[in-house]
């Protein structure tokens, strides 16, 4: 007996066993799971832990941040020259086309006011540094350097040059976390370029592959055709650049088409993004009123998968 | 025999505060780099290995409660479900506490074995958890808990090489 005791004493000899501190801090887990899953109240908590930790985050970047210095500083002259005057004919022909776009845009406000269609509201863009990548092969995050100390805020859409990366879904003082459009379930409402018809592109939890979803199998969609945002959210702004098809499979035994496409903004490649804000706030949605509304009972079924 | 007892010596080396500490900052920091792609997907869990080592060896130092609060903090940095990374490095650090008496009669290749084990079930509560909520499991996920099986025995190596006290040159 004295011998049990001596040896639970040298085992544990302060505090609760081990089995009551495993279920203790299991069912503490388990309780910030729940309340984190289902309500918003820790986010706070959240953002006092990420001050603490931000300066360490910052300081794994840092090897990646310089040798992007050392390559920079490194480069040969003559590849500079090179590019710089790659860039002068680039910067010429851009010249052109942004006369061209001038005109263009002075004769379709013009035509706008002419048939009373409201202006779509011009958006500015902020650029921002991604500090470091997803760290969880389970989500297509990355998080960027401006924070709500820069007047981000949740829900904004993220792009680079060539298209939509993603969207901003939490901000942290200095950071922002991007969840990118290849998430996995992570839904950008779209339109296809070609015929202007609406749909919704998924992401498939692949870096390099979205779905288009909830096609009927004889769906007017090639190979080749791109995909804009809608803009009928409100969270993108409309004729941003997102995916462009390189697989359709009509196979019909299954009720939808199966497409795939491919992101058009280098997802995976970039280190500055562009943050969109000063999208136009759409009016209120009406409350929906499905007893009474004009909808027909039985046809309400969309063939389309609108977002 | 004698290397029996050389291994006894080795889990009453001292380890100071300070040195604990410094291990699970270079743990997280390693957590922390950019790593992507394949590279993310063979990741070990170098948190995780560390306070496993911690709890198995000096398990009067680092227990449950240090695990738990670990697990917030990486749960902060990861962006992942507040208690996510808690609750598997809870499961952890149980399971080094009880491994705790076993492990110093066991080679390292033998502790290799164990120490899969436990991680597999660490990584089991976290994508549990994911699923629960997520609905989905990715399967390449598992594949961390090997390389971080592998990564065991340098591990225990390097820090008690560190742990050791300096010799003293004039010493004869």
């Amino acid at each position: 007996m004295a011998l049990e005791d001596t040896r639970t004493l040298r085992f544990f000899n302060r505090g609760p066993s081990a089995v009551a501190r495993l279920v203790f801090f299991s069912v503490l887990s388990l309780l910030l799971l729940f309340v984190d899953a289902r309500y918003q109240y820790l986010e706070s908590t959240r953002q006092v832990i990420s001050i603490i930790i931000y300066p360490f985050q910052r300081l794994t970047a840092l090897p990646g941040e310089m040798w992007d210095g050392v390559t920079s500083f490194v480069t040969l002259q003559s590849h500079l020259v090179a590019e710089n005057e790659q860039l002068n004919l680039q910067h010429d022909a851009d010249a052109a086309q942004l006369k061209q776009m001038e005109s263009v845009l002075s004769e379709n406000a013009q035509l706008r006011a002419l048939l009373e269609v409201k202006q779509r509201a011009e958006y500015t863009v902020q650029a921002a540094q991604i500090v470091y990548l997803e760290r969880d092969i389970f989500k297509r995050k990355l998080f960027v350097d401006a924070g709500e100390q820069n007047g981000v805020q949740a829900g904004r859409a993220v792009a680079d040059n060539n298209g939509v990366v993603g969207q901003v879904t939490r901000t942290y003082p200095y950071l922002s976390e991007v969840t990118l459009v290849t998430d996995k379930d992570n839904v950008v409402p779209v339109q296809v370029v070609r015929t202007g018809l609406r749909a919704a592109v998924f992401g498939s939890g692949n870096i390099s592959e979205l779905e288009l979803r909830y096609q009927p199998v004889d769906v007017d969609i090639q190979v080749g055709d791109e995909l804009v945002t809608s803009g009928m959210d409100g969270t993108y702004p409309p004729a941003l650049p997102v995916a462009r098809v390189i697989r359709v499979e009509r196979d019909p035994a299954y009720p939808f088409a199966r497409i795939a496409c491919v992101p058009l903004a280098g997802v995976d490649r970039h280190r500055t993004l562009l943050i969109v804000s000063g999208v136009p706030t759409l009016p209120p949605r009406p409350a929906a009123d499905d007893a009474h509304g004009t909808t027909v009972p039985g046809k309400k079924t969309s063939r389309r998968g609108t977002p | 025999m004698r290397q029996q007892m050389s291994m006894d010596r080795e889990f009453l080396l001292p380890a100071s505060r300070g040195f604990i500490l410094a291990s699970f900052i270079v743990a997280v920091l390693l957590e922390w780099l950019p790593w992507h792609g394949m590279a993310l997907v063979l990741r070990p869990d170098f948190v995780g290995l560390m306070l496993l080592y911690w709890c198995t060896h000096k398990p009067h130092r680092v227990g449950i409660g240090i695990g738990w609060m670990l697990g917030i903090f990486v749960d902060v940095a990861d962006a992942s479900l507040f208690g996510q990374h808690a609750l598997a490095y809870t499961v952890l650090a149980f399971g080094g506490l009880v491994l705790n008496r076993r492990v110093q009669m066991f080679s390292l290749k033998e502790q290799s074995v164990h120490v899969f084990v436990l991680l597999l079930a660490s990584y089991g509560v976290y994508a549990l958890v994911h699923w629960q909520v997520r609905g989905y499991v990715e399967w390449n996920y598992f594949l961390g808990s090997l390389t971080s099986t592998l990564l065991w025995a340098p591990l225990t190596l390097l820090i008690q090489t560190l742990r050791r006290p300096r010799r003293n040159p004039n010493e004869l």
